[in-house]
């Protein structure tokens, strides 16, 4: 184990990556002779060379356009949004041509392509750069959606994302760059796809939540910890597929759940946990499912909107308080 | 004994065999009874949904292939049915396809519009407008990277021109230097809208000189000519990783799809009356026998050759199951 950043971890895994397989390259916009916009590529240039580590002008449709076609032939692109709220741009060619081509041809064409970068509330970004963009994506069978919330997970499901055959949405976070946490140093520790992890064990509620959102969940359960509720924590990890097993196995334990999430709550991902929860375990359910979200609004950019806009860590323990059925109703 | 024939006009035709010759005009008898088939299908209801037909365009697709080795690309949008047939797909299989059967290309998942043959290098059936062209450029930055020397040539119609992926295709393959051979199959209307209706700019081979890359127009309706002038592109683009934009001048017969099946609303009878005087089959072929390249009866046992692989085409179509229910979950993701 090591202890790195956020960043750096994510950086080991495209280098290490980027060693094993000759077929995986690096393409975006300011990815090699700037190192990234955030440095998520720092000093693979260097390392790998300007035919692997391409330079693209502003086109993301294009240059996604040009993974998935290199992809259909035998690469193994990393094409990098240098903030997701870009992909938007590229959003036909993930949803129409990358997540659709394997079935199309009938299993003739698989798009093993990874589409990375950083998406969700940041620091006064505001409307058009902090969008949680998972939920465009988690909808559309034959992508596949990963939101990884530590250094250890960034690199573990960037690895195994880079080597899956199909086309995977990989979504970090500015506000996680620079978190740091143990990371296997073995080039071959790999978080498989799919697979959601407890980060707390607890007995009295059910929390789900990923990236900023987890930490603020983490530092509800130690507060309510005082106070002697034990909350349980689950991140899903990979939002398509979903392990739901594991969220409905914790939610036998526990009976009460609470999902959180940045983005808007309107048909987001918590909407999609409760109905599961609801369909597979409503009989073990003391409580209806909260749901924790980003206001129904666009982000805005003054501090204190900003700080109203996305959930707060008050506001997850009111949420759990409830469904706890602590402090009144 | 070949000869070589001279063309009306006056420049001389260039040089064809008699074995080329048989190629050329098969594939395009091919192309034109396997889609009148398919039209006659599309009646009966055995084909659904958008059938879009090529018939008029034939010269275009097997002119070009004919300039292809076999592991060179080809990648299309959803008029795509005479660029896989001339890229070597089996009709039988294409036409199952087209009928949604076990059989088809894509098991009966892709359709008409998706038409997929990995066997032969062609890369699909594309049916957002513009979209398989930054595709296109993608398989040519695979073949550099990897060190090949095939060529990819992507159709495409004039109405992907106006898309802005049009213009970042041309862009980054003009920029990296990527070995794509663009070739806009211009027939002169987007569905309903006509070019002059949709870009400032008509003369689409123009835009090749806009990012720098060998650009030129050739007649859409004369096999022989696409073929010399892909041709000079794969040379460009074999040897030194040059991209070239074609625009092939030729004219579709029928409406949009079977949905427009008169086309009708957007131009006059008498403008596709005239088109089809320049029809690529009849001109080639009359050609051909004036220069006694290949003989009446030549002629006619290619006619029957191809009627025979159409009706056994229809037939494979007609006899081959539906997919079964569970494949509607197959080939969503592919295991590692």
């Amino acid at each position: 184990m090591a202890v790195m950043t956020y960043r750096e971890a994510l950086n080991l895994a495209l280098r290490e990556e980027m060693q094993r397989d000759p077929s995986v390259f690096v393409i975006g916009e300011e990815v090699g002779l700037y190192e990234g916009a955030y440095k998520v590529t720092q000093g693979l240039l260097k390392e790998f060379g300007p035919q692997r580590v391409v330079d693209t002008p502003i086109a993301e449709s294009g240059f996604t356009g040009v993974g998935i076609g290199a992809a259909m032939v035998g690469l193994r692109p990393v094409i990098e949004m240098m903030t997701f709220n870009f992909a938007l741009l590229a959003l036909d060619q993930i949803v129409n041509s990358a997540a659709k081509m394997y079935y199309m041809s009938g299993g003739q064409f698989n798009v093993p392509i990874v589409i990375r970068g950083p998406g969700g509330p940041a620091a006064q970004l505001a409307a058009q750069h902090s969008q949680s963009m998972e939920t465009y994506f988690y909808h559309v069978p034959g992508l596949k959606v990963v939101r990884p919330t530590t250094p250890m997970d960034a690199k573990g499901l960037l690895k195994s994302s880079i080597r899956d055959d199909n086309p995977v949405i990989f979504i970090e976070s500015e506000t996680l760059y620079a978190v740091k946490g143990e990371v296997p140093e073995d080039p071959e520790f790999l978080i498989p796809l799919g697979k959601a992890i407890v980060r707390r064990e607890g007995t009295d509620v059910t929390v789900i939540a990923y990236m900023g959102m987890m930490y603020r969940a983490m530092e509800a359960a130690e507060e309510l910890a005082k106070e002697g509720i034990s909350v349980e924590l689950v991140d899903p990890r990979t939002l398509r597929p979903m392990d739901t097993e594991t969220i409905i196995g914790s939610v036998r334990k526990t009976h009460r759940v609470v999902v959180v999430e940045a983005g808007a709550g309107f048909a987001g991902m918590g909407s999609e946990i409760a109905a599961s929860v609801t369909e597979q375990a409503f009989d073990d359910l003391d409580a209806p499912v909260e749901r924790v979200t980003g206001a129904n609004a666009p982000m805005p950019y003054a501090r204190n909107l900003e700080r109203l806009k996305t959930p707060s860590k008050e506001r997850i323990v009111a949420a759990i308080r409830r469904v706890c059925n602590v402090n009144g109703h | 004994m070949a000869k070589t024939p001279t063309r009306g006009g006056a420049a001389p035709a260039p040089s064809v065999d008699a074995a080329l010759a048989r190629q050329l005009l098969t594939d395009k008898l091919l192309i034109r009874r396997f889609e009148e088939k398919a039209a006659e299908a599309y009646t009966l209801g055995k084909i659904g949904g958008f059938l879009h037909l090529y018939i008029g365009e034939e010269a275009v697709a097997v002119g070009a292939t004919s300039a292809l080795r076999p592991d060179d690309y080809a990648i299309s949008a959803y008029r795509e049915h005479g660029h896989c047939l001339a890229k070597g797909a089996d009709p039988k299989r294409t036409m199952a396809e087209l009928y949604g059967r076990r059989d088809g290309l894509s098991g009966g998942k892709g359709g008409s519009m998706h038409l997929f043959d990995k066997s032969v290098n062609f890369l699909g059936g594309h049916a957002i407008v513009g979209a398989h062209l930054p595709i296109a450029a993608g398989v040519g930055f695979a073949v550099k990277y990897q060190g090949g020397d095939q060529v990819v040539v992507c159709y495409f119609g004039d109405g992907a021109v106006p898309e802005g992926e049009f213009h970042e295709s041309m862009n980054l393959a003009a920029l990296w230097k990527l070995p794509v051979i663009f070739l806009c199959e211009n027939n002169r209307y987007a569905m309903g809208t006509s070019v002059e209706r949709a870009l400032a700019q008509t003369e689409i081979w123009k835009f090749g000189q806009t990012y720098g890359i060998p650009a030129e127009r050739v007649d859409g309706m004369d096999v022989l000519a696409v073929r010399e002038a892909v041709a000079r592109a794969v040379t460009r683009a074999r040897q030194q990783k040059t991209p070239s934009l074609l625009e092939a001048d030729t004219y579709r017969y029928r409406g949009h799809s079977m949905r427009d099946p008169a086309g009708a609303v957007y131009r006059t009878k008498d403008e596709v009356e005239r088109e089809k005087l320049r029809d690529p089959i009849v001109l080639f072929r009359e050609k051909l026998l004036a220069a006694d390249v290949l003989s009446e009866a030549d002629v006619r046992a290619i006619e029957k050759d191809v009627n025979d692989r159409v009706d056994e085409a229809v037939a494979f179509a007609d006899a081959s199951p539906e997919p079964p229910g569970e494949s509607l979950f197959t080939d969503i993701y592919k295991e590692s």
